[in-house]
């Protein structure tokens, strides 16, 4: 019988662990439960996404995240995948807040510029219009014909110096530029 | 009379007057005052606090102190707006050192947050200031041989910790609601599971998947129709089933009503007066059945 013989795979490297890592977690709102969370996978098999999905599974997320396996969380656009139905939270036996974790891992991998470019184009929208989905100018025309009062006046100039000051508009524009 | 300060959000008089115009007429005709507020902005929803969690606070609560100084309660018809403002009234209520800090952003725009005033649902202003057995009383139109799907969607219900809506396992406003009107709640499979709407526009497969799944359940119920309250889940399961129609090739041509509409038909309003042709999914076969 022929013998089968595979070659030796290359370049096999571990994964580098950053264990400062779930400190930057867990200084962040509602981020310190992410110590307690003992990998049970309640969150996993009550998510609607997972359901479907091959790849995301929220307490995987979790657990690279306590190990600090950065690379695999901040760039990945699976952690986008959250429909922040926030059943996770809702049924977690260790009250971690697992929908609140994730939202924090994402505004890591904001920062690091890892932003989707649809989630740009809503905050960016807040800027132009002061809603994140717009409205049409045809639809504010077309509410009197059927009847209803003309939309009030969204506060564009507050609003948008309350971005600045909230530090958001740094995270949008700094991404709108690349 | 009672009075609330309507937060209308963008999707709404973006693309669903008929959402907007049946729960004004519904209200009025119930004894619920709207006040259009000068001024509101994005409720800054899950997709911006996905961006940055304080400036979404800060967005959000911007808008309630704009009715706190007008010395109102807030009502919004969207869960989404619901949930984003309640979780920041919430947050901020409950964390001086938070809203501090928050505070201190708001200033900059001549705005303080008190923490005064809540932040409630077209559906629990039904239940609380209306009331069930008084809104019975006004039904003109019973929908009585109607089966309708009550899809209650995420965000009226969870986080249940800080929206206390209802149980979120085991709700029950809606289908109540909908009795109310003699049409009969039926039940369905994975009721309670997300509609897929943030999903749409980054993973639109996933999204139609999630959406086709209540689609596929309320169908095999027997269900006459949806019932839902808020306008992503209206798109999802309403403009999804053309999607899914040119996707998958599948067809269920299952209407999908606001809660808001089918009660201002219930109250007797002409259904000429609320804008259906804003739905995707025609809407004659259950008019006709009900009058």
């Amino acid at each position: 019988m022929a013998q089968k013989t595979e070659a030796p795979k290359k370049n096999v490297e571990p994964l580098k662990m950053d264990p400062s890592f779930k400190y930057e977690v867990m200084k962040e709102h509602d981020g310190e439960t992410l110590k307690i969370c003992f990998q049970c996978g309640s969150c996993t098999s009550s998510c609607p996404t997972a359901r479907f999905s091959d790849s995301y599974r929220p307490r995987t997320i979790l657990r690279l995240a306590q190990l600090g396996i950065r690379q695999k969380i901040l760039p990945s656009p699976t952690l986008w995948l959250c429909t922040a139905c926030f059943t996770c939270t809702d049924r977690c036996p260790q009250d971690v807040k697992v929908a609140s974790v994730l939202r924090v891992l994402r505004n890591l991998a904001v920062k690091e510029g890892q932003t989707p470019r649809i989630f740009i184009e809503l905050a960016s929208n807040i800027y132009e219009t002061g809603y994140a989905y717009k409205i049409p100018e045809l639809r504010q025309k077309k509410r009197e014909t059927v009847g209803l009062p003309p939309l009030p006046k969204a506060s564009l100039d507050r609003v948008d110096r309350l971005l600045e000051l909230a530090g958001g508009s740094k995270l949008i524009k700094s991404k709108e530029a690349q | 009379m009672t009075s609330y300060a309507l937060f209308l959000g963008c999707t709404i008089p973006a693309r669903q007057s008929n959402y907007e115009l049946s729960s004004r007429k519904a209200l009025a005709k119930l004894g619920i005052e709207l006040v259009d507020l000068a001024n509101m902005t994005c409720c800054a929803p899950p997709p911006v606090q996905s961006i940055d969690l304080e400036t979404s606070l800060a967005v959000a609560a911007y808008n309630i102190c704009l009715a706190e100084e007008a010395d109102l309660n807030l009502i919004t018809l969207c869960s989404g707006c619901f949930e984003s403002l309640s979780i920041a009234n919430a947050t901020l209520k409950a964390d001086e050192q938070l809203k501090a800090k928050i505070n201190r952003i708001l200033s900059e725009a001549g705005k303080e947050f008190l923490g005064s005033k809540e932040v409630k649902h077209l559906l629990q202003v039904l239940v609380d200031d209306v009331g069930l057995e008084r809104l019975k009383q006004r039904v003109s139109k019973p929908l009585s041989n109607l089966k309708v799907a009550a899809f209650y969607g995420c965000h009226v219900l969870r986080p249940s910790e800080l929206l206390k809506f209802d149980d979120p396992e085991r709700p029950s406003i809606l289908e109540n609601l909908i009795e109310t009107l003699g049409a009969k709640s039926v039940e369905y499979r994975n009721k309670l599971k997300c509609c897929g709407g943030l999903l749409r526009g980054f993973s639109d497969d996933l999204a139609l998947d999630l959406a086709r799944e209540k689609l596929a359940n309320t169908t095999k119920a027997g269900a006459d129709c949806i019932a839902t309250l808020c306008p992503f889940c209206f798109v999802a399961l309403d403009l999804g089933q053309l999607q899914i129609k040119s996707k998958l090739n599948e067809t269920f041509d299952m209407p999908v009503f606001h809660y808001s509409e089918l009660l201002s038909l219930a109250l007797g309003i002409d259904p000429k007066e609320l804008a259906l042709e804003a739905h995707k999914v025609k809407t004659d076969k259950i008019i006709s059945k009900i009058s």
